[in-house]
């Protein structure tokens, strides 16, 4: 197989969420001594780009576009191997903070979010769900990061994301990091109200939004 | 008198044998998480093999159904004078406004806002006021007041400002203490609430099978105090749970199971109801819509089970995931009612109810008051009346035509022919160009109009004064202490 015909098959592979193929690519890419960040920029990040666009275009759904991040997930685990013994460009990109606030368990939309962000190249830190707003600010305390992404399902866990907000205002963070907010209650007027500087719709629409707030580097 | 009690079925009797061993069968090998030392402990004591790390429970089958076969099938729930009793189990069919919503749709706006201590009033006023809602519900969920007392202040100003029984639940492990003694000092102790139950609890365990701390706490309170709780198990068809409605049927079967073994554990034969807030998950736009036929149908089948079994049952039905009370709204809703009454279940939750369950609209709630007397409607069914021979009928008018002027259409036509509701418009074209086109909101807001003009239930003094002194006593050590008593001074006056 050659270089060209790897970087179409892979970039298929993430379109039709095969996380099989994709990771067998990869390590067809790598054993060629091929270099891995080739593979990300040409075949990983436009195939979940092609991803993104079939969402938007109502022609994929959820599953489609969890898969095709899963894809995206399973090639990079094996181009990072490569990547963690050159100097990885990677470790310059956004660092995000994510979780679903404290009293709500679900996880969903959360994860998705998650991993799309990680396919379009954010270093992500997730929190799990249930995350009290003390745990969020000891992560960024730990580690800062450029955004932190909150997500709640439901109306009486909801309320309490504007305690993360204040929790970071009380420790003087605020400034050095950007809210994104989400989930099926939220809107966007509630996330102005509160002090969020963005609102993700959906899952696509939060990495739209975090490319605005922090800027991704290519 | 002939009646053939119109129901409907999803499920055929093997389908739902087979669902059951299906469940039973993921609790004897997946188990449930209950987040409670006491709840871990006691099922070992009940035999149950548990982990105590991870907190799963694994239930067997055997034992299990020996713990909950006292669960009663029906239960009586009475009004905040320990009078005009429900039963809620049976055939019956009881509507309440949809719990919890965060927003509030003003009349006549396309754009929410938080809800407040005011609209809890109001939606208490309202429930009262629309006699085809037997039961109240703690709708709203008050942004002006301190989150963790939230909770006991919606339900100060619900038995404050209603008579009806109600729908209620706790959002923190602190709570039920604190409703459950007010409770008791509007029904004049504990043994009369026990007696007399006027409040449900709901306790909502999170797919799949999990029991959280605060939900499995609510569930133990519930059963030890013997006031009823009533089981809101939620899977997510696709997203928490399998995609197939079979699969997610399988899970909510499971979780309610646990839920009734746990609680009868503590409180065997104390009141429980089988019920829920399923979902088939919206593949586009990841939201759990409440108005999809697919919702509707889980819900209408896992009520089936849960009846089969032998426990009184409820839904979310007769809600809307519209944003304001538009045709959405009242296809989504009306169909709800509809199925919802054919389904026989006991309590039904969500008029009133716009996007996902998070806004509650006074305008919608009047609009589903006219759907769910439509479906009460077709609950009565066709009856022949004792004198009702048609034969002689059609012979005295076949020539005059005069149905009109006949004695029997005047004696059955109340019966027969139920009004339109005020939000039903059944007059001419010409009419409605007079009435200056009115639509069915104009109307839900014409019909507020008259219902805020009309003389409303308040607690009486000592009563009130004893339900506000529980609130004060659990608010004693608390930093917000006297702003919550001028609160309460103000809306209470």
């Amino acid at each position: 197989m050659t270089s060209e015909q790897i970087i179409e098959q892979t970039r298929q592979a993430v379109i039709d969420g095969d996380a099989e193929s994709s990771r067998k690519l990869a390590g067809s890419w790598l054993e060629m001594g091929l270099d891995p960040l080739l593979l990300i920029n040409r075949a990983l990040t436009p195939g979940i780009e092609d991803v993104g666009r079939l969402w938007e275009e109502g022609e994929y759904f959820l599953p489609e576009l969890v898969a095709g991040a899963e894809a995206v997930k399973t090639g990079m685990q094996i181009l990072e191997k490569e990547l963690s013994q050159m100097k990885n460009p990677l470790s310059e990109t956004r660092r995000v903070i994510i979780g679903t606030i404290f009293g709500d368990i679900h996880d969903i939309g959360k994860s998705l979010v998650a991993t799309l962000l990680r396919a379009n190249g954010y270093r992500v830190q997730d929190l799990g769900s249930d995350v009290h707003a003390s745990r969020f600010l000891e992560a960024f305390q730990k580690e800062p990061a450029d955004l932190i992404c909150i997500s709640a399902l439901l109306t009486t866990t909801m309320i309490g994301i504007p305690d993360v907000i204040r929790i970071f205002n009380e420790h003087s963070c605020r400034s050095q990091v950007k809210f994104l907010i989400g989930g099926a209650p939220v809107t966007g007027s509630w996330a102005e109200t509160i002090g969020a500087d963005g609102y993700g719709a959906d899952a696509v629409d939060a990495v739209r939004t975090a490319n605005r707030l922090i800027g991704k580097i290519q | 008198m002939n009646n053939i009690n119109p129901q409907i079925y999803l499920l055929t009797e093997d389908d739902i044998h087979r669902i059951i061993d299906d469940a039973w069968e993921v609790l004897e090998t997946v188990g449930v998480e209950a987040d409670h030392e006491n709840v871990l402990r006691k099922a070992a004591d009940h035999g149950f093999r548990m982990d105590k790390a991870s907190m799963r429970l694994y239930f067997d089958r055997k034992k299990s159904e020996s713990i909950i076969q006292n669960v009663p099938a029906s239960f009586k729930l009475y009004d905040r004078d320990g009078l005009n009793a429900l039963t809620i189990g049976n055939d019956n069919v009881y509507f309440d406004p949809g719990s919890a919503a965060v927003f509030w749709l003003e009349p006549g706006l396309t754009t929410i806002r938080r809800a407040t201590s005011r609209d809890c009033i109001e939606l208490a006023i309202l429930t009262d006021l629309l006699p085809g809602y037997r039961i109240q519900s703690t709708g709203v969920v008050p942004s002006d007041v301190p989150e963790d007392i939230a909770d006991s202040i919606r339900l100060l100003f619900a038995l404050s400002f209603c008579t009806k029984p109600v729908i209620t639940g706790t959002f923190n492990v602190n709570s039920f203490a604190i409703m459950k003694s007010m409770l008791e000092s509007v029904a004049g102790g504990s043994e009369a609430l026990k007696n007399r139950p006027l409040a449900v609890f709901d306790c909502c365990p999170s797919p799949p099978l999990r029991w959280s701390h605060l939900t499995v706490s609510a569930l133990v309170d519930c059963a030890v105090s013997g006031i009823p709780a009533e089981m809101v198990s939620m899977p997510l068809a696709g997203a928490t749970a399998p995609v197939t409605l079979w699969g997610s049927l399988v899970q909510h079967t499971a979780e309610c199971l646990s839920g009734a073994i746990i609680h009868q554990m503590f409180g065997p034969g104390s009141p429980i109801v089988w019920g829920g807030s399923p979902a088939a998950f919206d593949m586009r736009h990841g939201t759990p819509p409440m108005g999809s036929m697919e919702t509707m149908m889980i819900d209408l089948a896992y009520a089936q089970i849960g009846r089969y079994l032998g426990f009184p049952t409820h839904a979310y039905m007769a809600c809307s995931d519209a944003k304001t009370p538009d045709y959405q709204a009242g296809m989504e809703s009306g169909i709800g009612a509809v199925l919802a009454v054919l389904g026989r279940i006991n309590i039904v939750s969500g008029p009133g109810f716009l996007n996902y369950e998070n806004t509650q609209s006074p305008e919608k709630l009047i609009m589903d008051h006219d759907a769910c007397a439509l479906a009460y409607r077709l609950k009565k069914g066709i009856i022949q009346r004792p004198d009702d021979h048609p034969v002689d009928i059609i012979c005295r008018h076949a020539i005059d035509g005069q149905f009109l002027a006949d004695q029997t259409t005047r004696r059955w036509h109340r019966d027969e022919i139920d009004p339109p509701g005020s939000t039903i418009y059944r007059k001419s074209m010409d009419d409605w160009l007079r009435d200056d086109r009115p639509d069915a909101r104009q109307l839900a807001r014409k019909k507020l109009e008259t219902l805020k003009n009309q003389p409303h239930s308040r607690l009486e003094e000592n009563r009130l004064q004893s339900l506000t002194a529980c609130l004060m006593e659990a608010c004693k050590n608390k930093i917000y202490s006297d702003s919550i008593k001028l609160h309460l001074e103000r809306y209470l006056k």
